[in-house]
């Protein structure tokens, strides 16, 4: 049996009275794709949150590479991903290159010039052009602020990959690309992705596996081809919701 | 009736606390983990010139103007009991001890605290801090810690200049329209003035640029719901950093001037 790189067990959360998920048991094994889908406000980008240890969950444990998020692990864990935000998240204050290569601005293992030049080669990958190395956040439109926030959580070729909504706000033609974009990036750089979402699309493009988080909990996970064919009534109605 | 009476006064002691004990473990994790590297020097040199430089003409104007109105006010005053020579000695203790850093701060605070409270609001709101904090940089560190020791830095230069002008303000005033000579009304500011006057100054300075960026950063990083949230934080940063300045004012007033 293959060990899962990242599993959460158990894992609780809740705002003063209002519960946002209990005793999520998730598991995604390395180099796979999963896709955490339900409808708004069910909790999903909470869940990535405490994923990632920006929210500390009431209760549960997260392990990464079999052994408990804390410490240490933890800090390889951190060092060990790349995120896109539901909005991108771009620093308002730096241009596109240095958010891009933002994670080594205060290291010196970079120069200013490398920096510059690693940030081009991202913009390379995920097909903008390199004159948008000097525009600021504000400059672009939501699909470029999309593909920069790719080019910045892929600039440290992470292990991992967290994708927030990723086509959220974006026309379906836009979303297509920037789904693609995501399938692409993952397969390169072979990376454990885990994606946020409610866009079926989407979700078809990026995802191997898929959960389904409902009422707090997750109540369907597997493969993305048993999905489309689950007779469980929340999916269906998720899939076509006109027929439910 | 009288229970919902009771809930909303337990409410407002719950939100009082609560906030009291958010900003002090705030201040506490600015003071812990601020002197630790990495250090954001680049950040505080932007911050010295954003909040230091760019306010000067801001508290230059206001000194400028109260160090003429203290002049006019203090001779009509003095004039009542034949004490009009005490103006140059008065404006100058009244600016340096007490309307320098007053009004220095409650400028700065008004300009610098709103301006922080905005930004880290608007980064809070737009996932920019979580970003941060998924690229391995801690927030308070860089945002935080870099603006309250550009604050602290700041507001004592900007009060230095401002007490500088005020009294430049009196003696224009005194000269063009009181008919005071000019090298009498400087040799009466320096021969009243002490050490101590000075140090106070400073003293209260310092603490009021704590003030103004602790309050301006503590708003926009717990700002929440939108651009609504965001609103509500520089209006509490500029609130509650004026109130501080205030009444921390009387407090180090009562310290270092015990009668």
């Amino acid at each position: 049996m293959i060990n899962p790189i990242l599993q959460t067990t158990g894992l609780s959360k809740r705002f003063i009275t209002n519960e946002i998920f209990e005793g999520i048991d998730i598991s995604i094994n390395d180099g796979k794709s999963l896709a955490i889908i339900g409808g708004s406000g069910q909790g999903k980008s909470v869940l990535l949150k405490c994923i990632v240890g920006l929210i500390k969950p009431d209760s549960g444990e997260i392990f990464y590479e079999g052994s408990l998020l804390r410490g240490k692990h933890k800090q390889k864990f951190m060092n060990s991903f790349g995120i896109v935000f539901q909005g991108a998240a771009l620093f308002d204050s730096l241009p596109i290159w240095e958010n891009i290569s933002f994670k080594f601005k205060y290291s010196k293992s970079h120069s200013a010039k490398e920096r510059r030049q690693l940030a081009a080669e991202k913009l390379d990958l995920v097909g903008l052009p390199r004159s948008s190395l000097d525009l600021y956040p504000s400059e672009l439109s939501g699909g470029m602020q999309k593909r920069v926030g790719i080019a910045r959580a892929i600039a440290t070729k992470p292990k991992n990959l967290f994708f927030d909504e990723p086509t959220a706000g974006l026309d379906p033609i836009m979303a297509n690309t920037i789904s693609t974009l995501i399938r692409e990036v993952i397969q390169e750089l072979g990376s454990t992705a885990i994606t946020i979402s409610h866009d079926l699309n989407s979700i078809r493009k990026i995802a191997d596996d898929v959960a389904l988080l409902h009422k707090g909990r997750i109540e369907w996970n597997g493969p993305i081809k048993a999905f489309e064919k689950s007779t469980n009534t929340n999916i269906k109605e998720f899939i076509s919701p006109d027929s439910t | 009736m009288i229970l919902r009476w009771f809930f909303q006064i337990g409410t407002l002691f719950f939100n009082f606390f609560f906030s009291v004990g958010n900003l002090v473990v705030f201040i506490a994790k600015i003071l812990t983990s601020g002197f630790i590297p990495p250090f954001y020097l680049k950040e505080v040199t932007t911050q010295l010139y954003k909040i230091g430089y760019t306010s000067l003409p801001v508290v230059g104007l206001t000194a400028f103007f109260t160090g003429g109105a203290l002049a006019l006010q203090i001779f009509e005053g003095g004039s009542r009991f034949n004490a009009e020579s005490v103006v140059p000695s008065i404006v100058a203790i009244g600016m340096i001890r007490e309307l320098g850093p007053v009004l220095g701060g409650l400028m700065v605070a008004g300009r610098v605290s709103a301006a922080m409270a905005a930004e880290i609001g608007t980064m809070k709101v737009t996932e920019q801090l979580d970003a941060l904090t998924t690229l391995s940089t801690d927030p308070i560190k860089y945002l935080v810690f870099p603006r309250i020791i550009a604050s602290i830095v700041s507001l004592p230069i900007l009060v230095l200049v401002g007490n500088t002008i005020g009294v430049m303000g009196g003696l224009f005033v005194g000269v063009t329209r009181l008919n005071f000579n000019s090298n009498s009304y400087l040799l009466n500011t320096i021969e009243y003035l002490t050490f101590d006057d000075f140090l106070s100054s400073l003293i209260k300075a310092t603490i009021f640029g704590f003030i103004i960026g602790v309050m301006g950063c503590y708003n926009g990083f717990f700002s929440n719901r939108g651009a609504e949230g965001v609103g509500r934080a520089t209006t509490a940063a500029v609130v509650s950093s004026s109130i501080l300045i205030l009444a921390s004012n009387y407090f180090l007033t009562e310290l270092l001037f015990k009668p």
